[in-house]
């Protein structure tokens, strides 16, 4: 008793119309419940209902009959008998003509439709019945949407599930339907509605059929939504897209071919339209339609709808670009979704239709004008618009048509190709006689003949490639017009012409010559022979055109596309002739000095051709290799020779190492190279100094950089094993002593040629692998710390790799027998250094009147030398970078000693070492320490190109800026409002500018208001030296990252007097253009913050514009009127007022 | 006077695209006329929502610059000859440089010749200080002037 009367009160809930949708959600989701639990039967739940469905109130009959129905709808899993099923159905089905409360109704009918033949489902006879009763009863169009939408759903599915059953409703079914989706409009409604339309076509496909009688009314009704506009929202709460209904539409109107008399005219009427979306559907609708109608339908419409392609493509098709040699599509055109539809249904009416459309082509008359005026097309240049329109729609569509099928293919080459090749005075009579004849010259090479010859090899060899078939019709025509075409596409370019062809001629010459090349071998209708000259042809420009810089590059270009092809085919007989033809040659020139071929451009050529595969590439390693040392033998000698091993460096490290790196593998040539250069390096020593060209150590250092760090951990053992050995046997470093010794500076008195192994011995430091083994660590790092003192930065950048790479006690690094992080922190901060203190360089050899100290000492200039400290300084910054991107702890310290340095005036108390007061005084005041010392931060903060990356396997903690940046805000603000000299405050900002400038954005954001003034102080500060103008630029970019985030607004609008007063200063900051338009453009962000907070410093801004509309710079001045305009419409939203 | 529109059905050519300069550091940077043509095209006819550009009001071609003498002649084309918007076109441009040109360059403007029935007295019309400040204290001609240039109807 009681479940009834709870049973009552979900019921009255669910029915008063006035309680809440939630509320009557949870007592509709209370009945199903107890219903699928068995609690309650449906049958109880009908009486219960009995008076609600029957009442005579329309509001609660429509609200009980939905219950039932929303009920129903949440028990579809739950097993019924046929029986019950029957009796709901005849309910249900009679209240939809109760059209006050047909939403129930419908609900109800599209629940039990639904059901499952596991939970018992419908019949077909009561399938049948609602149809009927649906037909009947129902106007559809005079519903609301969400109704509309329900009877659409429940004719879908009655369509779907139970053709059978509907199918016998025939006529009333078709009527019904057309009546329904007459001028329908919602998108959602749409979609169910064609689908139903293409349902229709199936249920009744017979060609004569009843559908037969009623396709003309069915389509009327569709043929107003082509082609879909649809002017919805996209982010509207309809998930429907133009696409969908496009899509949807174009399977309703190719459903049946009983449309076809109907669709096609349609179709071609909206292909002239001169709307693009018009365009395009009905281009796609014509390929489906086609289709799926069949070739015997479609033929009679077949010119029709040829002559409207050519128009489209007429219009359509942009200029060419001939520069682009990939030869996969022929001529490289710009993307057009027109014209990529167009094509596309040609080739689909090719495919179909063959000989019809064949003919069709070949007979067209703007075709045969075009194939007999070919020899009046000279040139690119000489051609007229409105013909090379022609020219280049014509060029497509033979593409297409012989791409399309063999039979077409051969249709062309016979007729067009023949025709053609007759225009020019080449009948297939005299082929043989002509064979060996050059009977082209470059006078009477037709542009039109090549740009088409070009089209349709390029159609035939991508048909060649599906093609099984070997010995067609146009296979052999081609074999035996092989030499013409050679001989043809040779000619545009004869090196030693005296006339120099256009651009476009050129690009054609070598395309064709590549596509010929680019034929598969096993189907190759073009002798060997002519591959080789095309290689040798192609080769000679390389060697002999590199003064024509357009002919040069496309014949390179066109040899690697050729090259790379040969190697991804596996076509092993052309690969060989690649190889002697092409690589080998190119290896020869290296070595080649009395050719005219300019060293770059040969080196270029090398990298190209070595990245056809990876065999060539190893190939062309093992040529520069050769190249590089005998070049480096030389050095001594011959200063030429140390500039071209600069270059093979530079192209080995720019270009071959990442090709290989990318592609795999070869990890042995590398190391071998690598070691290689060691050794050189070894034996250069034994002549004279070969460093003094910088240029030369730099690619060196480069070069054994990038491949160290391409290099696995066991391969980068050998590598340091050897340069181990260099170093330890080549120079005088005393590496194993240097560790019982004490560090005097003044003991290594480094020769130009020691210092250049130690650089090359640095670079491959700083890209090792963390696990890599390092020998003598202890000595390296004694004598990297004295190096460093010298000035030597990449030892100091060295150093920093190393700390940043080592691994700590804690990780066991004792027990791996590796040289622990702690001890060489401690080698590297405690280890005295022995000064005398009369001469600082020299060693002292007595302790009595020398003094020691450690690195950091030297940081702080104690011992009096400027120079010495500044190279203590970077180099404390390198190991300090390195000691950051790990996170550790020291670099708190390290910082602290720079933030010192920084202060260092406030020390004027510490006791110098001696020397005379007035130079004392004068080494006080010196920055450049100071000014170090604020660079540091930069170096701490910044991404290093050349060490300490990802590229050379550093070790980075994640969000390490962000964490330095915390801790150091508060220091550097204390700092800043407590100092009391203007020189210490204007190099802390200097170091703080830094800082901000490299810290990620985000972060800045946050903080913005502590920071703004700060900020503001550092750019007034940095105008005052030219030198700085690009931390100055990299400050203002961090301001204008402030004020375009959401976040950092409110830190402006409080500071926004202060800031424009700043921005107004730079805005003729004269040292650099950036600066200014930055500064601009910062003033047009300031512009859009609250009106009454920047309305007072309107003025102000519009006084400082006026300058800047007459800036030496065009962005500048651009920038100043969006300024001014903006500024200037503040006022109010209209007019403005100046 | 006529009621109604002078030109009910001007001819609508379509804009010109943008042309992007290319930001290379050693390209001139002195102004040149498609500088000026860039920031008038844009200027609304005061009858049709159609920019000067898209009615052939203005092309590149009708401006000519003399960077070393600060001299800027615009001359345009109004649609008919017996126009009587063409005093307010020129004011437009007048109004448009003065604010987004340095001061120093001495702007003329003119309707080309053989263009309007009256060309005489327009152009003197369009190049006297004293009318043009008279002009543009008129709210009525200010407020057309304003339209023309801040439209968004474009």
């Amino acid at each position: 008793m009681a479940e009834t009367t709870q049973l009552t009160r979900h019921i009255e809930s669910y029915v008063d119309s006035s309680s809440t949708p939630t509320h009557q959600a949870t007592s509709l989701d209370a009945i199903g419940l107890l219903i699928k639990t068995n609690a309650l039967t449906l049958e109880a739940l009908v009486r219960e209902l009995d008076m609600y469905l029957t009442s005579t109130d329309t509001v609660i009959r429509a609200r009980g009959i939905l219950l039932l129905a929303e009920v129903l709808t949440r028990i579809c899993s739950k097993p019924l008998d046929s029986e019950t099923i029957h009796s709901l159905v005849g309910f249900f089905k009679e209240r939809l003509a109760d059209w006050k409360a047909v939403r129930g109704a419908l609900v109800g009918c599209l629940a039990l439709i639904r059901r499952k033949s596991v939970a018992g489902m419908v019949t077909g006879s009561d399938a049948k019945a609602i149809a009927q009763s649906f037909l009947q009863y129902l106007q559809v169009q005079s519903l609301g949407h969400y109704d509309r939408k329900l009877c659409f759903e429940l004719l879908d599915f009655l369509l779907e599930h139970h053709a059978d059953a509907v199918a016998s409703l025939e006529e009333d079914l078709i009527y019904g339907i057309c009546e329904a989706i007459d001028a329908e409009k919602d998108p959602e409604c749409l979609m169910l509605a064609f689908h139903i339309v293409e349902s229709l076509a199936r249920l009744y496909p017979d060609p004569s059929g009843l559908l037969a009688s009623f396709a003309s009314d069915v389509f009327d009704i569709l043929a107003p939504y082509f082609p879909i506009h649809f002017t919805h929202p996209s982010s509207g709460d309809t998930h429907v897209q133009r696409d969908d209904l496009s899509k949807i539409l174009m399977s309703a109107f190719s459903s049946t071919p009983l449309f076809e008399p109907f669709v096609i005219p349609l179709l071609l009427e909206k292909l002239s339209s001169s709307l693009h979306s018009a365009k395009i559907d009905s281009l796609q609708y014509l390929r489906v339609c086609s289709s799926k109608y069949g070739a015997e339908r479609i033929a009679k419409y077949a010119g029709a709808i040829w002559s409207s392609l050519k128009d489209t493509l007429y219009t359509y098709l942009a200029e060419p670009d001939l520069s682009f040699t990939l030869p996969i599509n022929g001529i490289g055109f710009p993307e057009n979704e027109v014209v990529i539809e167009a094509l596309s249904l040609l080739q689909q009416l090719i495919v179909q239709n063959n000989s019809q459309l064949v003919s069709l082509i070949i007979d067209d008359e703007d075709v045969n004008f075009i194939i007999n005026s070919i020899a009046s097309y000279e040139t690119y240049d000489t051609i007229s618009v409105q013909e090379k329109k022609k020219l280049h729609a014509i060029g497509r569509i033979l593409y297409i048509t012989v791409k399309a099928s063999i039979s077409s293919c051969n249709a062309v080459f016979q007729s067009l190709f023949l025709r053609m090749m007759d225009n020019l005075g080449i009948p297939v009579s005299n082929i043989d006689g002509l064979q060996n004849s050059a009977i082209f010259t470059s006078q009477n090479v037709k542009f039109g003949f090549l740009y088409l010859c070009i089209e349709l090899l390029a159609g035939s060899r991508e048909l060649v490639v599906l093609s099984e078939e070997k010995r067609e019709t146009y296979c052999t025509l081609l074999h035996s017009y092989s030499t013409v075409l050679f001989n043809a596409f040779d000619s545009v370019l004869d090196v030693s012409a005296d006339r120099c062809l256009p651009g476009p001629d050129i690009h054609i010459g070598v395309k064709g010559l590549q596509i010929l090349a680019m034929f598969h071998l096993d189907v190759f209708p073009i002798p060997k022979s002519t591959f080789e000259n095309i290689l040798k042809k192609f080769m000679s420009i390389i060697i002999e055109g590199f003064n024509r810089t357009v002919l040069w590059n496309a014949a390179l270009k066109a040899l690697f596309h050729i090259g790379s092809f040969v190697q991804n085919f596996s076509e092993s007989e052309k690969a060989m002739s690649y190889r002697s033809f092409v690589v080998d040659k190119t290896m020869e020139l290296l070595s080649l000095d009395d050719i005219a071929l300019p060293f770059s451009l040969k080196v270029e050529a090398l990298s190209d051709i070595g990245m056809t595969g990876m065999k060539n590439m190893l190939t062309i390693l093992q040529g520069l290799e050769g190249a590089l040392f005998a070049n480096l033998s030389e050095v001594h000698r011959n200063l030429k020779s140390s500039e071209i091993a600069a270059q093979l460096l530079e192209c080995y490290s720019c270009k071959l190492l990442p090709w290989i790196h990318e592609n795999g593998g070869a990890e042995e040539s590398i190391v071998q190279f690598t070691v290689e250069i060691w050794s050189q390096a070894g034996n250069c020593m034994d002549f004279n100094s070969p460093f003094e060209e910088k240029g030369l150590l730099d690619s060196m250092m480069k070069a054994l950089k990038v491949s160290v760090g391409c290099c696995s951990v066991e391969s980068q053992n050998a590598i340091i094993q050897k340069a181990y050995s260099i170093l330890s046997s080549h120079t005088k470093f005393q590496l194993n002593d240097v560790g019982r010794l004490p560090l005097t500076p003044g003991a290594y008195d480094i020769s130009p040629r020691d210092e250049g192994i130690l650089l090359l011995f640095a670079s491959v430091i700083i890209a090792l692998r963390p696990k890599t083994h390092i020998p003598n660590i202890g000595g390296l790092l004694q004598l990297f710390i004295i190096t460093l003192l010298k000035g030597v930065v990449p030892v100091a950048q060295a150093l920093g790799s190393m700390v940043n790479k080592l691994i700590p006690k804690s990780n066991g690094a004792e027990k791996s027998g590796e040289f622990p992080l702690e001890e060489a922190l401690d080698i590297i901060f405690n280890t005295k250094i022995w000064f005398s203190s009369t001469d600082m360089l020299q060693r002292c050899n007595g302790s009595s009147n020398g003094s020691e100290m450690v690195l950091t000492d030297l940081c702080l200039g104690i011992t009096n030398d400027r120079l010495l400290q500044t190279n203590a300084i970077c180099g404390l910054a390198w190991i300090g970078k390195g000691l950051l991107l790990r996170g550790h702890e020291k670099i708190k310290d390290i910082t602290m000693i720079f933030i010192e340095c920084l202060m260092s005036d406030r020390k004027s108390s510490l006791p110098l070492i001696e020397g005379s007061l007035a130079s004392t005084e004068e080494q006080k005041s010196d920055p450049l320490p100071r000014k170090c010392a604020a660079d540091a931060f930069h170096i701490l903060m910044s991404d290093a190109e050349v060490c300490l990356n990802r590229k050379f396997h550093a070790t980075i903690r994640p969000l390490y800026k962000q964490r330095f940046f915390s801790t150091i805000l508060p220091i550097f603000q204390q700092l800043i409002t407590r100092s009391d000299s203007p020189l210490s405050r204007s190099f802390l900002y200097r170091a703080f500018a830094h800082v901000m400038s490299d810290t990620p954005l985000i972060v800045i954001v946050n903080e913005a208001k502590k920071l703004i003034p700060v900020l503001l102080d550092c750019l007034s500060l940095l105008t005052e030296d030219i030198e700085d103008k690009d931390i100055l630029y990299g400050l203002l970019l961090v301001l204008s990252g402030i004020l375009t985030e959401k976040n950092g607004q409110e830190a402006v609008i409080e500071n926004a007097h202060i800031i424009i007063n700043c921005l107004i200063k730079l805005v003729d900051y004269p040292q650099k253009t950036l600066v200014r338009e930055t500064a601009i453009q910062c003033l047009v962000a300031l512009s859009m913050l609250p009106h009454a907070r920047i309305y007072p410093l309107r003025t102000q801004v519009l006084r400082a514009i006026p300058k800047c509309l007459d800036d030496t710079k065009r962005s500048v001045r651009r920038e100043a009127v969006k300024c001014r305009q903006a500024w200037a419409s503040i006022t109010s939203s209209r007019s403005l007022r100046f | 006077m006529t009621l109604g529109l002078i030109n009910a059905n001007p001819v609508v050519h379509a804009k010109k695209e943008r042309i992007v300069r290319s930001e290379e550091p050693h390209t001139d940077n002195v102004i040149d006329p498609l500088d000026i043509y860039d920031f008038v095209r844009d200027i609304r006819d005061p009858e049709h929502p159609y920019s000067l550009e898209q009615l052939s009001v203005l092309s590149e071609e009708s401006i000519t610059v003399d960077d070393k003498l600060g001299l800027i002649l615009i001359t345009f084309t109004p649609t008919v000859r017996h126009c009587s918007m063409a005093t307010v076109i020129g004011l437009c441009l007048r109004v448009k440089l003065k604010h987004y040109f340095p001061p120093h360059y001495k702007v003329d403007i003119k309707v080309s010749p053989g263009s309007h029935a009256s060309e005489e007295s327009v152009n003197k019309q369009l190049n006297d200080k004293e009318r043009i400040a008279a002009a543009l204290e008129n709210p009525n001609l200010r407020q057309l002037v304003d339209e023309c240039l801040y439209s968004n109807e474009l």
